[in-house]
């Protein structure tokens, strides 16, 4: 499989998922396991251009496909807008869910460019946060929408 | 002489500003390694064998079939036959092995028979706990019965607060390895000082051998103070295999082992005078922390009631045992209690406001500031122009309504010692054992280090999350930010007076008349005479600065408090065909002294806003009785509240000289009292009668509903 | 999760010729929303699991106005939702879609594996049997917690409710479902598609352990309006308390017939014939809609803690009959 654009060579057990592949096999840690029942949304990744819970797929399923992680969404040290937007809205405390709920907002904003704040509260029901970031959410979401649109060259 | 008090607002370069995270970047991109992605050399992955049964006593052990298993390196019994286990999920044996599902491969092949003992796992009718319950001696304060006999109007409710569990984001657990005799221990833990001293006298080490190491923890909340079964079990056991172990605990035992805040049930009366005058309480409590019982939350809540009578009943159960939740016991006597004073303002046909302010007398010391705050709570929320009688009348079936509610804590500083060095390149570091939950004690201790040395905050290197610093409290209580703010203040201070000793002579100047400012040392009020920091350091030599600050410090001042007030209002809709509450508005108003970070603070009150929204909304441990087992030790069940379920949410921060006078004091922990007891009283106003139970879940909206007299 | 042996069949024969005769050996993976997790708590312990995802006719969404829609298994929910189409003739569709409101379920989860996806009873999850049963074949359902259980159907021995979001609606709507086995093809009726099990052994569906779903063929509406209304307690991904699918034909604003199923409140998908008949010929008003309601549940016995559940399916259907109402066909 392709993560982040560079080819990985794994080979594992069926009953691994990718979840634990990138963990435990790759350390590529950034997606996070929390409920390992596809609620929670803490191990959200990018699978083949979709939004996908990488705990309740398994690594074989995976075998040739394109993954972009958490760690693939900066360019060269600079962190993306919806990054920026966690930092600069305080979109995070423990942060263990915070990767996972990156990654959904990078999926959420590449469908959804101009959200309103309705749009944000009902496309993003898939990540569950127990410090209570969502405030942060909700504004570095729409913030980042606003740099995306308005700054491109800014990033 | 250094100056350890705090700079006065006028002076402030960072101190209250909103300054963002340190380690958010390190969050946001996925590089910030916690306990849970760390992998040591040849570590191995332990599973644990965990009992099915609530109460039990273990018959045999055989674990033969799994020390035979492929990766398998080491198997332990951990409780012998013999041992009585307390509640279902508790670990019997442990083993280990080179991947984590040859882990789970073999606990699944450990058999173990069980003599199974009767339990109990439910205490809503007290009447069948039998010997469990634990009845406390009764409190009386002033003269209740005639206090009642002369009331105008007495109000009575039975109320319900359930267990719950903290739910921690990163399970339990830790990675323990052996370098020889000395053990290196990574936990996911609240107290890096701390923990280490449990694996000393369990292990039988010298605490010199065990060195703790965490960077980030994903939660605790209150359940992550010890090393636990879990901690010390994985240290012998990697010691048997002579390999590194790391054992996280799984969702399912995360929730049903690693957390709980104990429930409480209350018959509460109240008497009081036409007039609104609060005269008596009266309260039968009961609650389950697990096989400890339970304590009586500290009732009657704030108010301090002329005259009181108390009873309590611990009951023991097998549903696991509690730990400290955020703000332990606050938030079910506040529940308890402003429920009962919004239903007697209810009988009164009062506004529960005026009843607060009526009686604001009986909140003691601080009870200019709960006015304060109630009534800028108030102006926020539009209180005069929303509220109603119990009960909206409105046509329709989305009932809108009111709630109110006020707490208190205490959130003194923690002991803390904290290391500044400077260096002759200039590069400042503070160090200390201390840990950042996602408070934000990173930010706060560099921000306090900055402002000090008049650096920015860019400038200073926090050291956290090793023992091998000196040594700082574990963060309960709300007690870090005082702790760690005091200090590094007093470290940052000293370690300053150093450097003016050393440059004075260059500037020409006493030593006692320079300051630091903007990156530069100079005399002050003239900043004609002034070198850069970094010259000032490469005056050093080669040998840096080191002071270490501590907290106490009785010689060198008073840099924290405590006793926080603190009010929230809530604006509920519930649909009264499905008993659905939706969360409007929340306005938070809280005072905290003197503030470090305006922006992790706000973010502290919001998370706590959030967090009460699931606890008053939605998070129940649901026990069964038949099979003592956690019906809902996963995430789809255990409910959470998502991103579109929390309302409108203000946080209005008390700031001022009469807050910085106080210092700094904890926040961590008041603002998550509230909401369950404001929520509930939204939802009574806006429905016309009590839910008497948290969550408020449909059903029992549905059902308070009906017995009030039919649906709408 | 235990060890199992995997396979990836590019075709529907290949397929099915790897299931056996033993419900459990074998397990079929498309989304893998569900079975991952059963797999995972040890509910389900197959030996061998079959990916069918490679399977390329399994994919993909048609519709002909004289035909109607043919759903590959292995659309998405999302696919299924942002489909025109779909919106504009089987909004009942899109809207129990959109009930599952987390994404990354959306994006991975197939309708063929909404449909096969096993009951939420939280002591089937537990380890005590489809039946939810102590070992003495006791019930824990009804002295134990119930509040999620059955309502209508519940005469036991399963009381259990049925978890899919599509199947109300694809009842209403007339839908099949096309099954594919060692003989080839066979259509049965969506609302014969579920049925109730008796023994623990049993599945929640008519498939033969040898067989797969590989299509929904759902055919023209002929204009009827249709919905689905669910009670869910949170915005965020949350299993609905009770939901009602609808299809009306219409004649101006009255009614002259319906379809009306109830989800989340019995162990099969509920269609409640006593309502259709009480709404055809009426003319669609609140109090219709509510009187409706009131109709599609009287068959319902609470067991001790979902009494609720009745007047949740009660608003369900009067909603999903005025969401029918007021929204095109």
């Amino acid at each position: 499989m392709r993560i982040n654009g560079t080819r990985q060579n794994l080979s594992v057990e069926p009953r691994v998922t990718l979840l634990d592949a990138l963990r435990n096999y790759l350390d590529y840690t950034g997606a996070k396991k929390v409920c390992d029942r596809a609620t929670c949304g803490s191990c959200t990744v990018i699978l083949g251009g979709k939004m996908v819970y990488s705990c309740s797929v398994l690594a074989i399923e995976a075998q040739g496909k394109d993954i972009t992680t958490v760690e693939g969404l900066s360019t060269n040290g600079k962190l993306a807008p919806i990054q920026a937007a966690f930092v600069e809205n305080d979109a995070q405390q423990c942060g263990f869910c915070t990767p996972g709920f990156v990654v959904a907002c990078k999926a959420f904003l590449d469908k959804h460019p101009s959200p309103t704040l309705a749009d944000v509260e009902k496309g993003l029901g898939g990540n569950l946060c127990r410090c209570g970031t969502y405030a942060g959410v909700r504004q570095a979401v729409l913030a980042a929408a606003n740099t995306m649109r308005g700054g491109q060259k800014n990033g | 002489m250094a100056e350890y008090n705090w700079p006065e607002a006028s002076k402030r370069s960072l101190i209250g500003k909103r300054i963002s995270r340190l380690d958010g970047p390190e969050k946001v991109s996925g590089k910030a390694k916690y306990t849970y992605d760390l992998k040591r050399p040849g570590m191995l992955y332990g599973k644990m064998v965990r009992c099915p049964h609530a109460h039990a006593k273990v018959s045999s052990i055989d674990t033969s079939a799994a020390e035979k298993m492929p990766g398998v390196k080491a198997v332990k019994i951990i409780q012998d036959p013999g041992s009585e286990i307390q509640w279902a999920g508790d670990g019997v044996v442990v083993v280990a092995a080179t991947e984590e599902h040859l882990a789970e491969d073999a606990a699944r092949a450990v058999k173990v028979t069980y003599e199974v003992l009767p339990h109990l796992v439910r205490e809503e009718d007290l009447s069948k706990a039998g010997d469990r319950a634990k009845p406390a001696a009764e409190k009386v304060a002033g003269d209740p019965t005639k206090a009642f006999s002369e009331a105008e109007v007495v109000s009575e409710g039975t109320y319900s607060i359930a267990v719950i569990t903290h739910c921690c984001l990163e399970s339990h657990g830790q990675i323990t390895e052996w370098e020889g005799d000395k053990l290196n221990v990574f936990p996911s833990t609240q107290a890096v000082t701390g923990i280490g001293g449990e694996f000393v006298k369990a292990l039988g080490i010298p605490a010199t051998n065990v060195r703790v190491r965490m960077n980030h923890v994903g939660g605790g909340f209150g359940s992550k103070f010890n090393a636990d079964r879990w901690g010390i079990e994985g240290a012998r056991l990697a010691k048997l295999a002579g390999q590194p172990v790391k054992i996280m605990l799984e969702r399912d035992a995360e929730l049903m082992v690693a957390g709980g805040r104990p429930s409480s049930f209350a018959k509460i009366k109240m008497g009081a005078k036409k007039d609104g005058t609060i005269t008596a309480w009266e309260s039968n409590s009961w609650g389950t922390g697990g096989p400890g019982g339970a304590g009586m939350p500290p009732l009657p809540y704030v108010w301090q009631i002329p005259n009181q009578r108390m009873n309590h009943t611990g009951v023991a159960t097998n549903i696991g045992p509690a730990r400290a939740w955020r703000a332990p016991n606050h938030p079910q006597a506040c529940f308890l209690t402003m429920s009962a004073i919004e239903d007697l303002a209810a009988a009164l046909k009062m506004d529960p406001l005026e009843i607060c302010l009526k009686n604001i007398s009986l909140l003691g010391p601080r009870a200019s500031l709960y006015q304060e705050e109630l009534l800028k709570g108030a102006e926020i929320i539009e209180w005069k122009r929303k509220w109603h009688l119990r009960g909206d009348t409105t046509a329709g079936h989305i009932k809108r309504g009111l709630g109110l509610s006020m707490h208190t804590w205490g959130g003194a500083p923690h002991n803390s010692e904290c290391r500044v060095t400077i260096n002759p390149d200039g590069s400042v570091s503070a160090e200390l054992a201390s840990q950042d939950l996602g408070t934000g004690t990173r930010t706060v201790i560099a921000i306090v280090a900055a402002e000090t040395l008049g650096l920015p905050i860019e400038a200073i290197k926090v050291n956290i999350g090793d023992s091998a610093y000196p040594p700082s409290g574990g963060s309960g209580g709300s007690t870090t930010v005082g702790g760690v703010s005091s200090s590094t203040r007093r470290a940052a201070a000293d370690a300053l007076d150093e450097i003016f000793k050393v440059v004075a002579p260059a500037l020409n100047a006493d030593p006692a008349n320079l300051e630091a400012a903007g990156s530069k040392i100079q005399v002050k009020g003239d900043a004609s005479k002034s070198m850069t920091w970094q010259q000032a350091c490469s005056r050093l030599g080669v040998k840096p600065i080191r002071a270490n600050g501590k907290q106490p410090d009785p010689a060198k001042g008073s840099l924290a408090s405590s006793g926080v007030a603190g009010i929230q209002m809530a604006e509920v809709t519930v649909d009264t065909e499905t008993g659905i509450v939706k969360i409007e508005k929340l306005v938070s108003v809280q005072d905290m002294g003197l503030i470090i970070d305006a922006k992790t603070a706000e973010s502290q009150i919001y998370g706590a806003l959030i967090m009460g929204v699931c606890y008053a909304l939605y998070e129940e441990k649901i026990m069964d009785q038949a099979t003592g087992r956690m019906l809902n030790p996963n995430m789809e069940f255990y409910k959470l509240a998502g991103i579109g379920d929390i309302g409108t949410l203000v946080v209005h921060l008390m700031t001022g000289q009469e807050q910085d006078a106080r210092g700094v004091i904890g926040l961590g922990e008041p603002p998550v009292v509230s909401p369950g007891a404001a929520i509930s009283n939204a939802v009574a106003n806006a429905i016309g009668v009590r839910v008497p139970s948290l969550p408020i879940t449909p059903d029992r909206v549905l059902t308070a509903m009906e017995k009030k007299g039919g649906l709408t | 999760m235990r060890a199992f042996e995997y396979a990836s069949p590019t075709t529907k024969e290949q397929a099915v010729a790897l299931l056996n005769n033993q419900w459990g050996e074998t397990e079929v993976l498309a989304g893998g929303m569900d079975l991952l997790s059963l797999m995972k708590d040890d509910v389900t312990r197959p030996g061998r699991v079959i990916n069918i995802k490679e399977i390329k006719e399994l994919h993909g969404l048609q519709y002909s106005p004289s035909t109607g829609l043919r759903i590959g298994a292995l659309v998405t929910l999302q696919e299924l939702l942002e489909n025109e189409t779909v919106r504009k003739e089987y909004p009942s569709l899109a809207q129990a879609a959109e009930g599952v409101t987390s994404p990354q379920i959306r994006d991975l989860g197939t309708v063929g594996g909404d449909l096969c996806q096993r009951p939420r009873c939280w002591y089937f999850r537990g380890g005590f049997g489809l039946l939810a049963q102590d070992s003495s074949g006791k019930s824990l359902v009804l002295e134990g917690e119930n509040k999620y259980h059955a309502i209508l159907g519940n005469s036991g021995p399963a009381y259990f409710v049925n978890p899919s979001s599509l199947a109300p609606a694809l009842i209403a709507l007339g839908a099949k479902i096309r099954l594919f086995g060692p003989k080839g093809a066979r259509d049965v009726a969506a609302g014969q598609f579920f049925v109730t099990p008796k023994t623990n052994q049993e599945r929640e569906y008519a498939l033969k352990t040898n067989e797969i779903v590989t299509e929904l063929l759902v055919p023209p509406t002929g204009g009827a309006r249709n919905a689905t209304y669910e009670v869910r307690q949170k915005e965020a991904l949350d299993w609905p308390l009770a939901a009602a699918a609808v299809s009306l034909k219409m004649s101006g604003k009255n009614v002259t017939s319906a379809r009306i199923v109830l989800g989340h409140v019995a162990p099969v998908p509920w269609p409640v014939p006593d309502a259709e008949k009480f709404l055809a010929g009426k003319t669609v008003s609140e109090q219709v809609a509510q009187d409706t309601g009131g109709a599609a549940v009287t068959g319902a016995k609470r067991l001790s803690q979902n009494g609720y559940k009745v007047q949740l399916a009660r608003v369900a259907v009067k909603r999903a009959i005025l969401r029918a109402a007021e929204g095109g066909a």
